[in-house]
């Protein structure tokens, strides 16, 4: 798995650097469009191709009784469609599913980078990405809040919680407001990006420690260092099971806001 | 795998940082993923899913349609089997009445023919006996006289005499018989 030692181990212990990407046309570097070309950008874009290759191949020509393929791609907009959009806003969510399955599917698809050999890192490590899904979430839920409701309606709705005592709303009604209003974004787009920031972190910890205790000299420490990438790999499946979770988690949030946007009662 | 970069000195990564340009990759990326697959694939699936429920239930309308049919055929196999099973007792009786009505009048010629038999029989049989008692009657005087002639050992002259005395006897002799 790791052949470079020498190099490797310098990198030991890994710290937020390690996020840190250059960008992949050199005269960009540290100007304000630098990020705009770097590896993580690289692999949105190649996410958002596999996907889009992926869906178009499969549904060129869909049939009434589904081959595998086709199969898969219609399971992944069906439970989105379905199990999420569904069940949780009612009838009428079937006009998010589209929107609710491509920000799973694209949440998915660059976490599922931290994963791959040679990626090896999600763009959703870098806060960036999750806010910009989370930000048009947040505009979504509210934009379809103000329709339903008119805007002073919409912010009666998420902010006045009905069979409280009227002592209570001064406390309570700042806090719905904050909650509802102004975290609910930065929450839904720091969890992903934590996770994913984290899980990159996890795997550079066990196999950079793993080249570190290689080289440490003692052949006392070899076994440890066997262990060491052996946990790695163990974490890796963790990190499959993770960013999938977190790819779910995004978009059932999503579908909460949503559902809380159009409810008629809290 | 070269995973970090050596950040430059006096240029620190801020992990929390959110630079514009990855905003805009992000953006755009995002919107195209969305308008490729909400415009072109997403309602196809919605279209499928559609079809998909119209073919179950038009399977279920066909299915319906035909147990109805097989209900209707029942019905009508179980009314012509019923029918056909009147028919065979009618017919069964029928034939009953024929056999009954044929044994009948074969048992009144059999007893016709018997009872002619027996009275052609009887008629023969009274002629016979009638022949016979009138030979014998001829007959009886006849050995009488002689028997008589041959005990008393003479002719009986009285030709007159005679006569009445045979006469006579044979009268007594049908009385006695007739008794």
């Amino acid at each position: 798995m790791i052949t470079q030692p020498g190099f490797l181990a310098s990198e030991f212990p890994p710290g937020v650097e390690s996020f840190d990407y250059k960008s992949l046309i050199p005269s960009l570097d540290g100007t304000t469009w630098g990020p705009a070309f770097t590896k993580l950008t690289l692999l949105v874009w190649l996410a958002v191709a596999i996907v889009i290759i992926f869906f178009l191949v499969t549904y060129r020509n869909p049939t009434l009784v589904p081959t595998k393929k086709q199969w898969l791609a219609e399971s992944v907009y069906g439970v989105v469609r379905n199990n999420i959009a569904t069940d949780i806003i009612g009838p009428q969510g079937v006009r998010f599913a589209p929107y609710l399955a491509t920000v799973f599917l694209f949440v998915f698809v660059t976490n599922l980078w931290s994963i791959v050999p040679l990626a090896q890192i999600s763009p959703n490590s870098h806060l960036a990405f999750p806010v910009v899904l989370a930000v048009l979430t947040w505009f979504i839920y509210i934009g379809i809040g103000v329709k339903k409701h008119g805007l002073l309606g919409y912010l009666k709705h998420s902010t006045v919680q009905p069979g409280v005592p009227w002592w209570v709303h001064p406390i309570l009604i700042p806090i719905e407001f904050l909650s509802n209003l102004i975290l609910r974004p930065i929450t839904l787009a720091v969890r992903l990006f934590a996770n994913m920031f984290a899980g990159h972190m996890i795997l550079l910890v066990f196999t950079l420690g793993g080249v570190a205790l290689w080289n440490a000299g003692p052949l006392l420490l070899k076994p440890a260092a066997l262990g060491s990438w052996a946990f790695a790999i163990v974490m890796t499946l963790f990190e499959l099971f993770i960013l999938s979770l977190q790819a779910y988690v995004f978009t059932l949030l999503s579908a909460t806001y949503f559902q809380s946007s159009i409810a008629d009662e809290h | 795998m070269n995973i970090a970069s050596n950040a430059p000195a006096g240029e620190e990564y801020f992990v929390l940082g959110v630079p514009l340009a990855e905003v805009i990759v992000g953006l755009v990326a995002f919107g195209v993923l969305l308008f490729v697959l909400t415009k072109f694939v997403f309602p196809r699936m919605e279209s499928m899913f559609q079809q998909r429920v119209e073919a179950i239930e038009g399977g279920l309308v066909k299915a319906e349609k035909a147990q109805a049919e097989a209900a209707a055929l029942l019905s009508q196999y179980k009314a012509q089997l019923a029918e056909a099973r009147t028919e065979a007792a009618r017919i069964r009786d029928e034939a009953r009445a024929d056999a009954e009505g044929i044994r009948t009048d074969v048992l009144a010629k059999a007893r016709e023919e018997s009872d002619r038999i027996i009275a052609a029989g009887r008629e023969q049989l009274a002629g016979e006996r009638a022949s016979i008692v009138r030979e014998l009657r001829g007959e009886m005087g006849a050995l009488a006289v002689s028997l008589a002639g041959k005990i008393v050992g003479e002719s009986l002259e009285d030709e007159a005499r005679r006569r009445g005395t045979v006469e006579r006897a044979l009268a007594e002799l049908d009385t006695a018989g007739a008794r």
